[in-house]
């Protein structure tokens, strides 16, 4: 590379007073051809050519215009000139005062002292370390300091290398006298030794002719205090930089030298002689050439597609090499390179001139494009984020390359690095240069190349559709070294996601209620559990919220009511609502797919077909079999219910309740529920005998007797209450399924499905479900104006309460519904009955006092904390629907997780 | 909570003196204030011949839970957490600390032998019963026989059935207690004294603080028998165990515990990366006394003279010594005692122990004295938390990784996440792996046949399964493996841990490719290249 780097210097023009340089380190492309191409593209690029030759034309005497200087929109830019010579002033005028750095501040910020030179070592630490935090985030970037050594300059130009920015030089050269003048005029500078303004002006001297040697990409020399007073910032797009072309594209992978698969793929995506009528724009992710039949062919249709505005195309690898050759440089006729040889000397005859416009092509191409308003960036062998829109030796080569391990593997190719794998970025990545089966989306970025030169198709991606196209080759052009990998790079072989996904605190961004926060230690709480319990992350696309009870009733004997969730709703300006029984189970997730085939293609998984987990995300059954057994009796209902057609999926995700409660809780219970009943019906009796026989005996203890009484009989219903959740159950037998709620299918979140019609699709599974496991949700729909149906609805509650029913849920009938500010409302309201709450509250908790005492409870958080996790869960279903990356959906999961380990009143 | 003492008489000596001795009058029934509810005392029977005082104790569970939350001034003392344990207890109706705090406060002058009135009686034996009729008691009735015969008690200790219901789910953690004792063995104030530490003993649970002054108040009720009593070690640990777990462990799980809430789940099956038991071992003044202890965890493990986990770590050290290895990651490190015997060899300069379970680290920090330790020294070791889940740039660029005794911790469906984690993405040049040896097994009598060592085992593999998944992981990853046994090398069995030693087989130039955030040098070396 470096070799690259100084043919490319010693290439160059150095104009006698300022360069305009080239962005790129390697092989002098990205240059004119670049400037054609996004010229053809798009009139609308802002682009003004830099102004020097303007500026030295100017005829004497007239006012002179003024002196343009061309700085990149991201670049490191250094000024450079000697104390006094007004670089603070030009960059006030010039820039944004944020994006100035000043050593000057940097040394009173760490000494008190503008002028202190001895903290100047840790002033530049400073500023090294704001400008790299500000590079790094893509901000432009102007250095205030005199930088008339090289050596200071040096760690500037690592610093823009470091951030893949340009570095540009801006030289302030004034004469000795005015320096002088100036730091006079400063009380702070008065005391400044003459010599040190003459050595910055001998420095500045001796660095002039070396500046771009150095490094710096464009060099602007400003002579005089007349030429600095006219000069004039132009801010340049860089050529990489194509943001404001929303296409819609056609991306078209690796094509090498197969012209007529090209012209067949070109038919089918609709272009007519190399033109869309629609107006799309092609757009060629490189490798054109080598190794298939007709390299001048395909080269010809691209160029002349480039040059008519048409299409865009970055470098492969395979052009780059051509484009070494056709300079004239030694290099290996190897990897179909000698194919290509052969065919453009075939062409000399027909088309002499063809070979140099080949070579300008090539020499034009910018080795990747962000486009479509960032969302898109295409080039030939994959770019991380941090490199998207940068510009350096280093991007450009990972663009053509992309990364290797630095090992070969069996058939002497260098191993390439995964790196889509840890890609994270939001711009989708297309790109072609490893060979797979098909394509296929990872993480956001999507390879092209199908092999075609290799029997296998050219594809297309047309965007923003993600629509693939393809064409099969017409024969083996050529034999591979080695078979095409089984699996994409990345594929769904069960490598895992990565910590910095989900570890520290996060912000979530959700669709339907901004950004949500997860804290540090519950991201840690949750990365335990996570690791530990939970189910292969790529079966729990979503876990449930945590749901907010009623408010507070003051009626007598009762903690929660239903009237309270009536009013809320009411308020809240939801009219109808659907009272839901509350099942006497566990919350369970169940995804179920159609066959084994289906998890594999939907959530590459090998062998499950579906899952069955806990609102925390793990295995709900310990014994495998039976989970199948469940997914099987549920696929068998949906089945016969004819909804994987009438939905168009062929799986789907519900939210259900598993009973008996017994059968996930044995463990709570055993040393919680029944060992406080076991205590309380065993210290009682005896308890009770003994006061009995104080009070035969006429000591005064008739109240506490009393008393003691009434705790019995509490105890005794907390007993009950606990009961009605247990009973045995042996395999399946006596295990019931309530599924409540269709959440996904196929490229789809339900969510938004009204209840109402959630049901309806629900009951017919129920219907339809020959095994006795799946159990339909009550239901009773309310109208929260009307009173008469308010009390219909409190009757029921009470009525089913009544029975030993657990209570309801109360929802909007619309699901997803929003308040008259614009707010999510509570997806639901839990209304748990009188017994039930002993389950909770202790059995005690119905005596007046406690009552009393309980209502002070507080539901502010738990609301809150119902909504973040709803809008969390919402967000992992549409991330699931739009096909995102798994990291992406997880994300969301695991912050719901997270979320369930905040501090909250248990019992609400 | 209820108690009954009785005690029988003669007409010199009439059983009502015992309303002299407990201060408190046959003929009334008093109630007192507690911090946890109101006590009564009351006798439903009081003549000559027999005399029955009753102890009741109300707690109010509320007050308990605000106890907890406002921590006693401790700050982090109190109730542990807002779980849902709290509102659904047995500390209403079962014997537990808070009886036993209440004995001491409501019979504070017989608990010493003082009695102004009979002070002469008040030093003299006298035949007793005491009936709890709910106990808890972690152990069993063979425990509660075990504490109390030596101190002279005839014992009935009946277990009581958790639900008639459901007859399967066995008995209860508690037992229906009766304790006689003849004339002339005990005082009055002696068998107090037994109650008020064996209760919470027999208790063990974690939950309550009950004051800072544990030890004092153990040294004071067990003055003249504790000393000589054959359980003595496990009194004195549990009753001091239940002191530091609370104060310490109690904010670390709180976010565990809330999970475990939401699902339904008892919070031990959740938070059960480090026993209370091995946590034990932290406690300096506990130390002796848990030394036992230690061997509970791997209670089969008992029978090698040298416990199993030393020669674990003896074999790990050797290996990492013979590989030349200076940059070491112990992965799922546990409470770092492997750590902490790397740091003792200056050879190893960069030790970094890594666990998913927070409170793990947290012992692993506090044994390793993390917060006190010299510049040189702490610049040589950190602890984070990871997950062998995910993969993680910060564990690139090692020279070894350990997982001693992980692997079984995972789900198998879960293994290959594990397996890219270090030997995809992390691939340190060594990665030594030891798990436990399932066909061993039948060696330890202790362990009931096909089970498995631990509870959080997802498996045991044999020697042959793990010699499969060794060898396909290293196929998969461009590593050897070799096969090393730990402890006896049975003929039949084999030993009773297995250790596989990978070793890549590449250059290993994939050090440093992550994104170049880290400030490894390789990230720096690539920085500079470019």
């Amino acid at each position: 590379m470096t070799n690259d780097r100084n043919d490319a210097h010693a290439a160059m023009t150095t104009s006698t007073t300022s360069v305009a340089m080239t962005d790129t380190a390697t092989g002098g492309a990205d240059t004119a051809g670049a400037d054609r191409a996004a010229a053809a593209i798009a009139a609308a690029a802002t682009r003004v050519e830099s102004g020097e030759r303007g500026a030295r034309t100017a005829a004497p005497g007239t006012p002179a215009p003024p002196r343009r200087l061309a700085v990149t929109d991201l670049s490191l830019v250094v000024l450079v000139g000697a104390t006094g010579s007004g670089k603070s002033t030009f960059a006030r005028r010039h820039f944004k005062p944020t994006e100035v750095l000043s050593s000057d501040f940097c040394r009173g910020l760490v000494a008190d002292d503008e002028n202190d030179q001895g903290a100047s070592g840790d002033a530049f630490d400073v500023l090294n370390y704001i400008a790299g935090k500000r590079l790094a985030a893509g901000r432009r970037t102007v250095v205030d300091a005199t930088s008339v050594q090289s050596d200071s300059r040096k760690q500037l130009i690592e610093l823009a290398r470091r951030h893949d920015v340009l570095p540009v030089a801006i030289v302030l050269d004034v004469p000795e006298e005015v320096c002088a003048e100036r730091n006079a005029a400063r009380p702070d500078r008065a005391g400044l030794p003459r010599r040190v303004i003459q050595r910055h002006q001998r420095e500045l001297r001796r660095s002039l002719k070396h500046l771009e040697r150095e490094g710096f990409r464009k060099v602007h020399v400003l002579r005089g205090v007349a030429e600095i007073d006219r000069a004039e910032i132009v801010t340049e797009r860089r050529h990489n930089d194509l943001r404001h072309l929303t296409g819609p594209f056609d991306i078209v992978g690796d094509i090498h030298g197969c012209a007529s698969e090209l012209e067949t793929l070109l038919g089918k995506l609709g272009y007519v002689d190399g033109a869309h009528p629609e107006g799309r724009t092609a757009v060629f992710v490189g490798d054109l050439v080598d190794r298939g039949p007709d390299s001048p062919g395909v080269l010809r249709r691209v160029m002349s597609m480039v040059a008519n505005g048409t299409a865009l195309c970055v470098p492969g690898n395979h052009e780059n090499k051509l484009g070494r050759y056709l300079k004239g440089r030694g290099v290996q006729p190897t990897h179909g390179l000698a194919e290509t040889i052969a065919q453009l000397e075939a062409e000399d005859a027909r088309d002499p001139d063809f070979r140099t416009r080949v070579r300008e092509f090539v020499d034009g191409l910018v080795s990747h494009y962000v486009l479509d308003g960032g969302r898109l960036v295409v080039c030939h062998a994959g770019l991380p984020e941090k490199y998207h829109g940068r510009t350096s030796g280093r991007v450009r080569s990972h663009a053509l390359y992309g990364d290797t391990t630095g090992e070969t593997d069996e058939f002497g190719l260098p191993v390439r690095y995964p790196w889509a794998e840890d890609y994270r970025g939001k711009a989708a990545v297309v790109y072609g240069h490893t060979p797979v089966p098909a394509a296929t989306w990872l993480n956001n970025t999507i390879c092209l190349d199908t092999g075609a030169v290799f029997g296998g198709r050219l594809t297309a991606l047309r965007w923003p559709e993600r629509e693939l196209v393809d064409v099969p080759a017409e024969r083996v052009w050529y034999e591979p070294v080695k078979p095409l990998r089984s699996d994409a790079p990345g594929g769904h072989d069960g490598r895992p996601l990565d910590l910095g996904d989900v570890h520290g605190r996060r912000v979530v961004e959700t669709r339907h209620a901004g950004r949500v926060t997860v804290r540090e230690e519950n991201a840690a709480a949750a990365l335990e559990v996570m690791s530990r319990f939970a189910a292969d992350p790529r079966l729990v696309p979503y876990l449930p919220p945590t749901m907010a009870p009623t408010a507070t009733s003051r009626r007598e004997g009762y903690l929660e009511h239903p009237e309270e969730a009536f009013a809320q709703y009411r308020a809240d300006g939801v009219e109808r609502v659907v009272c839901e029984e509350k099942h006497m189970g566990s919350r369970a997730v169940v995804l179920v797919c159609k066959d084994a085939d289906a998890a594999r293609t939907r959530f590459g998984v090998d062998g499950p077909t579906g899952a069955l987990c806990t609102r925390t995300g793990r295995p709900f059954l310990d014994d495998a079999a039976l989970t199948d057994e469940v997914l099987a009796r549920v696929r068998a209902a949906v089945d016969a219910a004819g909804l994987w057609a009438e939905l168009g999926t062929d799986w789907l995700l519900l939210d259900a309740e598993l009973m008996p409660w017994s059968l996930k809780a044995k463990g709570l219970l055993r040393t919680q529920y029944a060992a406080v009943g076991a205590a309380a019906r065993t210290v009682f009796p005896g308890a009770l005998a003994a006061l009995e026989a104080a009070a035969a005996r006429g000591v005064d203890v008739q109240d506490l007797l009393d008393k003691q009484r009434e705790r019995a009989a509490d105890a005794s219903a907390f007993t009950d209450a606990y009961r009605r959740y247990c009973w045995p159950t042996d395999g399946l037998d006596g295990v019931h399924l309530a599924p409540f709620q269709i959440l996904a299918a196929q490229g789809r979140s339900l969510a938004a499905l009204p209840h109402d019609e959630q049901l309806a699709l629900i009951d017919r599974m129920v219907e339809h479900d020959g095994s006795g496991l799946l159990r339909t949700t009550r239901r009773l729909y309310v109208d929260t104006g009307d009173e008469e149906s308010v009390r219909a609805g409190v009757d029921w509650w009470l009525e089913m309460t009544g029975r030993g029913g657990e209570g309801m849920v109360v929802k909007p009938v619309g699901a997803l519904v929003r308040d008259g500010k614009g707010r999510l409302v509570q997806p639901g309201i839990k209304c748990r009955g009188r017994e039930y709450l002993r389950i909770i509250y202790g059995p005690e908790y119905t005596r007046p006092e406690n009552l009393e005492k309980l209502r002070g409870r507080s539901l502010g958080h738990k609301r809150s904390l119902a909504v973040r996790e709803y809008a969390l869960g919402l967000e992992a279903l549409d991330r699931l629907a739009d096909g995102e990356p798994l990291w992406r959906v997880h994300e969301a999961v695991f912050a719901v997780l997270a979320l369930e380990s905040e501090p909250v009143d248990p019992r609400l | 909570m209820f108690l009954t003492l009785t005690t029988t008489g003669s007409p010199e000596h009439p059983a009502t003196d015992l309303g002299f001795l407990l201060h408190k009058h046959p003929g009334k029934a008093q109630a007192f204030s507690t911090s946890y509810g109101q006590a009564h005392v009351f006798y439903p029977e009081a003549t000559e011949e027999r005399c029955t005082a009753a102890l009741l104790l109300e707690v109010d569970p509320v007050a308990l839970v605000r106890q907890g939350k406002g921590g006693g001034g401790k700050g982090r003392g109190g109730a542990p957490d807002a779980a849902l344990a709290q509102y659904v207890n047995d500390r209403p109706y079962a014997a537990s600390s808070l009886l036993a705090v209440a004995l001491g406060a409501v019979f504070s002058s017989a608990l010493r032998d003082l009695c102004k009135a009979l002070p002469e009686r008040a030093g003299q034996p006298l035949p007793l019963r005491v009936e709890v009729p709910v106990l808890p008691a972690r152990g069993g009735p063979d425990l509660v026989r075990a504490l109390f015969e030596p101190l002279g008690w005839t014992v009935a200790a009946d277990p009581v059935p958790l639900d008639k219901r459901f007859p399967d789910w066995g008995d209860s953690r508690y037992v229906r207690l009766v304790l006689e004792v003849p004339d002339g063995v005990l005082t009055l104030g002696a068998a107090l004294r037994h109650l008020y530490v064996l209760l919470p003993v027999l208790d063990d649970a974690k939950h309550y603080w009950v004051s800072a002054d544990e030890v004092d108040k153990l040294l004071r009720a067990g003055a003249g028998w504790l000393a000589g009593h054959p359980e003595q070690r496990l009194i004195t640990s549990r009753y001091l165990a239940r002191r530091w777990s609370l104060t310490r462990t109690a904010m670390e799980r709180l976010e565990l515990v809330r999970l475990a809430d939401a699902d339904d789940t008892d919070v031990d099956e959740i938070d059960n990366a480090v026993t209370d038991d091995d946590a034990a071992i932290m406690d300096d003044a506990t130390d002796a006394a848990v030394a036992e202890s230690v061997t509970t965890d791997a209670a089969p493990e008992a029978e090698p003279s040298v416990p199993l986990a030393v020669r674990r770590r003896e074999a790990i050290l050797a290996v990492l010594g013979a590989s030349g290895a200076t940059r070491v990651l112990d992965l799922g490190c546990g409470q770092g005692q492997l750590v902490q015997a790397l740091l003792k060899d200056t050879r190893y300069t960069r030790v970094v122990g890594v666990d998913v379970s927070v409170r793990a680290l947290t012992d692993a920090a506090r044994r390793l004295k993390l917060e006190r330790m010299g510049e040189r020294q702490a610049e040589r070791v950190a602890l984070f938390q990871g997950s062998l889940a995910y993969t993680d740039k910060r564990l690139k660029g090692y020279d070894a990784a350990v997982l001693s005794e992980v692997v079984e911790h995972v789900d198998p469906d879960r293994l290959s996440a594990l397996e890219h984690a270090v030997f995809g993405s992390a691939r340190p040049r060594t990665v030594l792996v030891t798990t436990p040896n399932a066909e061993y097994n039948v060696r330890w009598e202790s362990l009931p046949a096909g089970h498995v060592r631990h509870s959080d085992h997802r498996f045991e593999w044999t020697r042959e399964e793990f010699r499969a998944w060794a060898d396909g992981v290293a196929r998969g990853h461009a590593y050897t493996v070799e096969f090393t046994p730990v402890g006896p090398d049975d003929p039949e069995v084999g030993p009773p841990t297995q250790m596989a030693v990978f070793t890549r087989t590449d250059s290993g130039m994939s050090d440093g490719t992550g994104n170049g955030t880290g400030n490894s040098t390789g990230n720096g070396k690539e920085v500079r290249a470019a």
